[in-house]
């Protein structure tokens, strides 16, 4: 695996030094099969207490955290309650009702005519939209983190671009540890499981990189709706 | 090595440098609260310094000798104990590394640092004390200095002590665990720093409201009550074994004989 | 950026005296160090997380050849490129090249220690590209041609008053009445303008917090969201990293990410983190075309075979810096070199030299704060000593120091002769101050009392007392 544009060297010079610092050799078996063993095992930390107590409910222990993280958290039993339901937070805000998607079949799915007035594109985020919305393949509960995949089905600058964020989460798809939710991307049906960007989301874009003191809002969205839905 | 007769395990006093020249009613302070103890005290006469400002500098060679010599002073005691616990630190924690790993002198450094403590944590974790014999009424406030506390986990036993002597009260101060801002070379090298951390020491006391800012360890204790004498504190500046042993005829650190 | 560490003593001096700075210094202990104690406090297990953080971090450096030729092959696989750089030169080459190869004019970059390291901002305006940082921190620095005065807080040395001047002065074509006296008024305008770059940026570039050998990720760590817009939004993202940051597994950078944030700022997590593989895939509506990785060493490999191997574990939390009472006492600007705090004083002097930065070892009381907070557990005032070893060593040790040095190890191996001239001594300093107990001034210490008085000695020796007293005990026949 050659790279084709660093000076000519650098690389195995770089190697040979960090071999060298090591006091190992090139192709020391041992070594190798260490690496490789520790990726195919992939050992994980301990979970934290906080969600590895028998008896948790992640659910709760998710909202809970999401929400000390300045999110707004919503529950709908069905497809159905979305569109009021972003409706109403938007409405809340002072907001357009607009927003934009990406092809994420669920989110296709839901019928925001049955709210009069609630425009809706598909696509990437373009500078004047004002609300994105995505599908989350996991909620993390230890943290209340959702866990975002990029793609035609959730493009990621709805993530950024807008002042609103939307997040749909599955309640059946509230995982333990961060650990556990890698294990739902590994089984994705896809050729690389990896997806261009994976993101974490937990909370609004923050800065406190003025006197110390927190402002909501730095670059990415000043607010943040997560939606627990439990027909998913 | 401890006394046949008494059973009394026999504890070698490694007095530091400070305490010999600048404050020996620490060490006869601390003396006396080993005996309380039920231990008998020596005080060989071939320890001088623990090594520290050579090691701290990056000379490792003094450093070793020192540590050497040290070790060979204390030769046939139970114990070494140092009212500091930055010098108890120093013979407890790092002789074993100026030594070269596998060699005689490691093994005579590490058996020699498992001898070593600090004396407050050597009367009540290891003497298992619960009272002094010092008696003192007023309010104080306790300075953990770095070494003993970080080194040495040394941060309830001087508590326990204090807080056994009828009529004190222990008042905590603000970032008593911080820095005062001493580090031996450093307040030297660096005085303008230094002068800085102290300063926000002693605006902490100066808060706590009490009459005695007490420490384990003499530099630190010099920094501070420097510092407060330049400020013309009315705020006493005493090591902890003084109280602990009630020996406070001596006026406290930094002030006038005029003052006891 | 060119060192000033020789100039530490007068740089520190100068911070002291820096009304402004000393102001927003003090917000550390209430802010960062506070909210890391109350995040270690609602997470019991954080210390044994530590531990296994070592381990792991030990682990990846213990086969880091492996790990990046592993990583190496992942990102290739994933459609990105990685380029090794050996200095920081070469990898301010290969990025000028990349952006160069995209025909770029505006490059917009979230916050990198690393791209610091290697002075990446000149560099590439000198060959005529705009370069924005678009990390709020790192914008107003940017428009006050500052650096970084920390690693995870850049602006942390000002003041919400010097960011509404700077702003005023520099958004000269918003209206001058305009109300900034809220922070979110500041943050507000910034967004506005840094919005338009974001929108217009040719090639974003970003640091990494971590490297995944496993799949080729690489992770990004940020609150704001700056880096992911800049990331997502140009068509060349580039990655500026260095070889050590590379751990073997998702599930290990998830046992480092739970240690970041709460080391860091306190979070439980941060707002957003990002992990890129790649460039974006066939049918993505968004994301960058190109994906390069450029993996600079700087000096780590070689760092990697010494007594210093340890520091290479750091995952750059600050925390060090936060609970350091000198870094609170003169702030990050003062160490005169990319890294502050105790990290730069392990750091700076394996990159630019122990006769440049040897004041940052040595500046230290070695009271053990920074490393009693380090999540990797790195010995950081076992480091600094190991600096001082070499400093003294190599003879950069200044010549009034080791012959100071030098006289008092010869006297204190001669205990009779050292024990002579401290009765000596006790009694000419009792004898000196008189009844005062101190003194205000001192010959060789001048430093000490320009601040504070010198305790003066009782006048006797704990070993005069002491053979007194065995003496009085002989005599009585009393035996202790």
């Amino acid at each position: 695996m050659k790279p084709t544009n660093s000076p000519a060297g650098a690389r195995e010079s770089i190697l040979s030094k960090i071999r060298t610092s090591l006091g190992a050799s090139e192709n020391d078996d041992a070594r190798t099969a260490a690496a490789e063993q520790r990726i195919t095992a992939k050992p994980r930390a301990a979970a934290p207490l906080r969600v590895a107590e028998t008896g948790t409910d992640l659910l709760a222990r998710f909202k809970d955290e999401l929400q000390r993280q300045l999110a707004t958290v919503a529950e709908v039993a069905t497809a159905t309650e979305i569109p009021a339901a972003i409706a109403g937070y938007l409405h809340a805000n002072n907001q357009p009702l607009r927003l934009r998607h990406g092809a994420d079949a669920y989110l296709s799915s839901l019928d925001f005519s049955s709210v009069e007035g609630f425009e809706t594109a598909r696509g990437a985020a373009a500078p004047d939209d004002s609300a994105g919305l995505s599908a989350a393949f996991a909620g993390i509960a230890e943290t209340g983190t959702m866990a975002l995949a990029s793609g035609p089905d959730n493009p990621v600058t709805l993530g950024y671009l807008p002042d609103t964020h939307i997040i749909i989460v599955p309640k059946t798809r509230i995982v333990a540890t961060f650990e556990d939710a890698f294990e739902l991307l590994r089984e994705r049906p896809s050729a690389n499981p990896m997806p261009r960007t994976l993101n974490l989301i937990t909370g609004p874009s923050r800065t406190a990189d003025i006197g110390g003191r927190i402002v909501i809002g730095a670059h990415g969205p000043r607010r943040l709706l997560a939606i627990l839905a439990g027909d998913l | 090595m401890s006394d046949p007769a008494t059973k009394r395990p026999r504890v070698g006093l490694f007095a530091t440098c400070l305490v010999d020249m600048f404050r020996p009613s620490v060490g006869m302070a601390a003396a006396r609260l080993i005996e309380y103890a039920d231990c008998e005290v020596v005080v060989p006469h071939a320890q001088t310094c623990c090594g520290q400002p050579a090691y701290n500098s990056g000379d490792r060679a003094d450093a070793k000798a020192l540590a050497l010599q040290t070790i060979a002073a204390f030769e046939g005691c139970d114990y070494v104990v140092a009212p500091s616990g930055s010098c108890a630190g120093m013979l407890k924690a790092h002789y074993p590394r100026l030594m070269d790993e596998g060699s005689d002198d490691h093994a005579r450094a590490s058996a020699f640092a498992a001898r070593v403590h600090e004396l407050v944590s050597f009367l009540v974790d290891v003497r298992g004390l619960s009272d002094v014999p010092g008696a003192f009424s007023g309010t104080v406030t306790y300075h953990d200095s770095c070494s003993g506390l970080r080194e040495l986990t040394i941060k309830s036993q001087p508590r326990t002590l204090l807080k056994s002597i009828p009529g004190l009260e222990l008042k905590e101060m603000d970032d008593c665990e911080i820095c005062c801002g001493f580090g031996g070379a450093f307040s030297v090298k660096f005085p303008d720093i230094s002068n800085a951390m102290v300063e926000k020491k002693t605006a902490n006391i100066a808060a706590a409201d009490a009459d005695i800012i007490l420490a384990g360890d003499l530099g630190c204790l010099m920094n501070m009550a420097g510092k407060l004498s330049r400020q013309e504190s009315k705020i006493a500046c005493r090591h902890v074994a003084e109280i602990l042993a009630g020996e406070l005829d001596d006026p406290p650190i930094a002030s006038s004989d005029d003052k006891r | 950026m060119q060192p000033t560490s020789h100039d530490f003593k007068s740089n520190a001096r100068t911070a002291l005296a820096d009304r402004q700075l000393q102001e927003a210094l003090s917000g550390i202990p209430g802010g960062l160090v506070a909210q890391r104690r109350a995040a270690r406090d609602r997470l019991p297990e954080f210390d044994d997380l530590r531990d296994y953080g070592r381990d792991l971090r030990n682990h990846a450096l213990q086969h880091l050849d492996i790990y990046l030729e592993r990583y190496e092959q992942a990102v290739t696989e994933a459609g990105g490129h990685v380029h090794w750089a050996s200095t920081g030169g070469d990898a301010c080459a290969a990025i000028l090249r990349i952006c160069q190869g995209a025909g770029a004019q505006l490059v917009t970059k979230g916050k990198s220690m690393v791209s610091e390291e290697i002075g990446l901002n000149a560099n590439l305006e000198k060959a005529g590209l705009e370069v924005v940082e678009t990390d709020l921190g790192e914008y107003i620095l940017q428009i006050r041609h500052e650096t970084p005065s920390h690693i995870i807080a850049p602006a942390i040395h000002l003041t919400q008053g010097q960011v509404e001047a700077d702003f005023r002065r520099e958004h000269s074509q918003l209206p001058k009445d305009r109300r900034l006296i809220d922070p979110a008024e500041l943050v507000d305008e910034a967004r506005q303008i840094l919005r338009e770059k974001f929108l217009n940026a040719d090639v974003g570039i970003t640091g990494a917090n971590f490297l995944i050998a496993e799949t080729g990720s690489s992770i990004i760590v940020t609150n704001e969201g700056n880096g992911d817009l800049t990331q997502s939004l140009a068509k060349v993202h580039i990655v500026i990293t260095s070889v050590d940051k590379v751990v073997p597994t998702f599930n290990d950078a998830a046992a480092l990410l739970r240690l970041l944030a709460r080391s860091a700022t306190g979070q439980e997590i941060t707002s957003y983190t990002t992990f890129s593989t790649g460039p974006r895939r066939a049918g993505d509506p968004d994301g960058p075309e190109q994906y390069h990785v450029i993996l600079l060493d700087n000096g780590r490999s070689e760092l990697l075979g010494t007594e210093f191997r340890e520091v290479l574990r750091c995952i750059r939390c600050g925390a060090c810096m936060n609970h350091c009472p000198v870094y609170n006492a003169v702030g990050g600007h003062a160490y005169g070199w990319v890294y502050p705090g105790p990290i730069g004083a392990v750091l700076n002097p394996g990159m630019i030299g122990i006769k440049e930065a040897g004041n940052l070892p040595n500046a230290s009381t070695f009271c053990g704060r920074c490393e009693s907070v380090c999540p990797m557990h790195i010995p950081l005032p076992k480091l600094m000593r190991h600096w001082r070893e070499r400093e003294f060593l190599e003879g950069e040790t200044p010549f009034v120091t080791r012959l100071a040095l030098k006289s008092w190890a010869t006297l204190a191996r001669q205990p009779w002769a050292y024990h002579a001239l401290s009765r000596l001594m006790s009694r000419a300093m009792k004898f000196a101050s008189g009844r005062h107990g101190a003194f205000t001034w001192m010959p060789f210490a001048s430093g000490w009392t320009g601040g504070r008085n010198f305790p003066a000695p009782q006048g006797k020796t704990f070993q005069e007392l002491w053979a007194a007293r065995e003496k009085q005990a002989a005599r009585t026949g009393r035996t202790q």
